[in-house]
């Protein structure tokens, strides 16, 4: 092996009396692609902001090209060509795709902007990444993979021998994957090392060269990533068995309780007709852009909708939220940051905001607030200092309180969208058990995901949509990856990746 | 993972910054003027404030939803404008006494609230910037007195302003009604904000009005009342106001929604809403009334400068709201 570009050796930081990182050593070389993996509140992103110069170590070495360095800044490290692109871009939204790409270090010819030979260099730049995007166009009007292709020619244009990736794929569609896929084995030809971090085991097996993996702020395993497979990669994060990841299908579907005719959200979804019993799990499969968020937030209320609606055998009519909760129904949102919870507030005021009414008889019971939350930490494993705002929790501990919030208000007809974006397979696996728990208990769910995997082994029933209309229901044994894509493409036989995909915005 | 501010500390720091100014304010005034503390002095101080303040206790909820409003002054000029109007006219009919006046508090609570109801419905059903609606509104208000007073002053007849007098000046254990008023608005208000699911909702909706929506509150409901509640209170405020001059004219209220929103943001309520605090509005208030109060006991500085140092402590209470979010 060839040595490394950019290592640490025994690295241990400290937040106030805590230590998150216990002397962890890693070490990425030139022209590897290397994964590092592990549960949410592992340790990864602090791993990660040691080795791009955000946060200097409390002990142990940073060491570049094997001699340790001291990074005085995130300019210094990119001085020094190491790159980090976060999970949420670092791109001015209303600023072209040129101006981004040379943001802060803009080419100049004496007093002025050279805008010619930086025009050109993006180009060049987005070339090198067979990226086609025009480089006057606006980042606000960018695909997510787009987005990410930009970042990806900012950092080259820093000359940037570590690009380091906080979990590129969590927003993109299978097909962006396999855009940003092909561009890190570019980059990987061409001697970068690539550190990145994924919740989708698949894609770890499919690109990493060398593997670590991470737990309670401690490397537990690191090699080479052909060493071990997706059950073991699983296994070590989680530090037990796995056995199975999906609960049995055990529940008993009952009466039907939601009935849909004719739903149509304009610009989005059409004539969408499905029924759900009590019990039961109806997954939606489909593309991004297919119109499944849309046509449930239609349902809920969040969106202008017509369409007849019978709950329990009573048409109903929804146009707020709250008439939805009236009625039992209850929509969660899968943009748990903007839409789901309140981001400054404390576990408290989060829990109980859906189901107010309850805590309140003219006055605020604020003691039976605090019970339902000793409640809801219990009942849903919610790890985490309550002291803290809820921006500063792990995304799974901010989906197991989002889904606590929901069910606190006690709904009857469920829909949870991506119940388990961005957050890790240990508790991906408990966030299944809650859901089938609640089917066994005569809820009725519907479960919206773009993970194939989830939507077969947490559903009874499958509903594929594709281009705003429901393409194909699916059931028992049928239910296959192959049978979904071939609905949610609409097409016969095509392998999946090389199909086209319409780009809509969600 | 980064490091959480322990919210306890942070909450100390915000709560501790408008007391101290207060307290160093009063501490200054002593030390300047022994008449500062006289009770005479305290008792005009707090009853200047009362105007001021019931308005800037309804105000800190619209801004804590995340709404502001700059009608306020002008429509306080309005509504007692049409007050006096009223009473006038059905003076010769009803003559001095205690229905007459009873009608003229109706006329200006009814007014307010309608005013804060059109602003409100125009920001919640048609989408408009509260800035916007409120500019607006705020222009037309001005305008509406100053043609309802021809251009001059609406003067309340001489003989029913002698009987309604005592609402400001009057009071009971020699506490004035002003203060009476104003004290029981903060102590609903307080209440309402932080003990009551009404004030919780304001501050998610300007929190994130969109978490809020999908987590079923009724957001429209709740901006709307915020509006209605600050119009109703601007209504109170004019029923205190009426009876210290007995008159309005174009110049009433001028630059109040200023001072009202200066006094909520000195007080701690975040200007970008989704927290609020009532009390914070009152220190706020204080502080505001005590500087112009100071400057004209005390002969250091010209009292004209009052606007300036005014302002000046608006931009440092920001700035100190800052620092202590740049810990974080």
């Amino acid at each position: 092996m060839t040595e490394a570009t950019l290592s640490l050796q025994g690295v241990s930081r400290s937040f106030g009396p805590i230590e998150v990182l216990h002397a962890i050593s890693i070490a990425l070389a030139p022209g590897r692609v290397h994964a590092l993996i592990g549960e949410n509140g592992a340790g990864k992103s602090t791993t990660m902001k040691i080795l791009a110069g955000y946060q200097p170590p409390s002990s142990g070495a940073v060491l570049l090209d094997g001699k340790p360095v001291t990074f005085a800044s995130v300019g210094a490290a990119e001085a020094a060509g190491i790159s980090m692109i976060h999970q949420e871009f670092n791109l001015a939204d209303h600023l072209s795709v040129e101006e981004n790409i040379f943001l802060g270090r803009e080419l100049k010819r004496g007093p002025f902007l050279d805008k010619a030979a930086m025009r050109a260099k993006a180009r060049a730049l987005l070339d090198r990444l067979q990226c086609r995007v025009d480089t006057d166009r606006p980042i606000s009007s960018l695909s997510n993979s787009d987005k990410q292709m930009v970042e990806i020619a900012r950092a080259l244009s820093r000359e940037t021998r570590v690009l380091i990736m906080d979990e590129p794929t969590a927003v993109l569609t299978r097909a962006e994957t396999a855009i940003l896929i092909e561009q890190v084995r570019a980059l990987r030809a061409a001697g970068t090392a690539v550190l990145f971090t994924s919740h989708k085991l698949d894609e770890v097996k499919e690109i990493a060269d060398d593997l670590t993996i991470m737990r309670d702020g401690q490397v537990i395993w690191s090699g080479p990533a052909a060493a071990m497979d997706e059950h073991g990669m699983a296994e070590a994060m989680v530090g037990r068995e796995m056995s199975t990841l999906y609960p049995p299908k055990d529940s008993q579907p009952g009466e039907v309780v939601l009935e849909i005719s004719g739903l149509d959200v304009p610009g989005f979804a059409h004539d969408i007709s499905l029924t759900l019993r009590a019990g039961e799990i109806l997954g939606i499969a489909g593309l991004i852009g297919s119109g499944r968020t849309e046509t449930f937030e239609g349902l809920a209320g969040l969106r202008p909708a017509t369409g007849q609606v019978r709950i329990k055998g009573q048409p109903v009519t929804i146009r707020h939220p709250w008439q939805a909760l009236e009625r039992g129904l209850c929509y969660l949102t899968e943009d748990r940051k903007s839409r789901g919870l309140l981001l400054q507030k404390g576990m408290r005021e989060n829990l109980t905001l859906q189901a107010l009414h309850k805590f309140s008889h003219g006055l605020l019971d604020t003691g039976a607030e605090e019970a339902a939350l000793d409640q809801a930490i219990r009942d849903f494993d919610i790890r985490g200092s309550r002291e803290v705002t809820v921006g500063h929790l792990s995304g799974g501990n901010q989906q197991k309180l989002l889904f606590a919030r929901t069910m606190l208000s006690e709904p009857e007809i469920i829909v949870i969208d991506e119940p388990t974006r961005g957050i890790d397979i240990g508790t991906k696996q408990q966030m299944y058990e809650f859901i089938r728990h609640l089917a066994r208990r005569g809820r009725a769910i519907v479960v919206i995901s773009s993970e194939m995997q989830e939507v077969i082994g947490l559903s009874d029933r499958v509903l594929v949509m594709r281009q705003g209309r429901i393409a194909g229901e699916l059931t028992g044994a049928n239910t296959t990856e192959e049978a979904i894509v071939r609905l949610a493409m609409g097409i016969g036989q095509a392998a999946p990746e090389l199909a086209p995909e319409k780009e809509l915005t969600e | 993972m980064s490091v959480a501010a322990s919210p306890a500390r942070k909450l100390q720091m915000s709560v501790i910054g408008p007391i101290l100014a207060l307290v160093i304010l009063v501490i200054a005034g002593a030390l300047m003027n022994p008449n500062f503390l006289g009770l005479d002095n305290i008792t005009n101080v707090l009853a200047r404030s009362a105007f001021i303040g019931i308005i800037a206790v309804g105000m800190t909820f619209v801004i804590t939803s995340g709404g502001l409003d700059l009608s306020v002054g002008s429509m306080a000029a309005f509504v007692a404008g049409l007050m006096i109007l009223v009473m006038n006219t059905l003076l010769p009919k009803m003559g001095v006494g205690v229905p007459i006046v009873l009608v003229g508090m109706a006329v200006a609570l009814g007014a307010g609230i309608i005013a804060g109801l059109i602003n409100g419905l125009l920001i919640t059903r048609l989408g408009i910037e509260a800035f916007i609606v409120t500019l607006g509104s705020m222009g037309i208000y001005r305008s509406l007195v100053t043609w309802l007073a021809d251009g001059g002053t609406l003067s309340l007849d001489f003989g029913l302003r002698s009987f309604y007098q005592p609402v400001y000046y009057g009071g009971i254990f020699g506490i004035t009604w002003p203060i009476i008023v104003f004290a029981l608005v903060v102590i609903l208000g307080e209440v309402l904000m932080r003990k009551t699911a009404f004030g919780r909702h304001c501050a998610a909706i300007g929190s994130n009005d969109q978490v809020a929506r999908y987590a079923s509150v009724r957001v429209a409901r709740v901006r709307l009342l915020t509006y209605v509640m600050l119009g109703g209170l601007v209504g109170i405020a004019v029923i205190m106001y009426v009876p210290r001059l007995g008159s309005a004219s174009s110049a009433t209220g001028l630059l109040w929604e200023l001072e009202a929103i200066a006094a909520v943001i000195i007080g701690g309520t975040a200007l970008k809403g989704g927290f609020g605090r009532v009390w914070g509005t009152v220190v706020g208030v204080l502080i505001l009334v005590l500087i112009g109060n100071l400057l004209n006991l005390t002969d250091y500085v010209s009292p004209y400068l009052n606007g300036a140092i005014q302002g000046a402590i608006i931009i440092l209470a920001v700035v100190l709201q800052r620092g202590s979010k740049a810990g974080q």
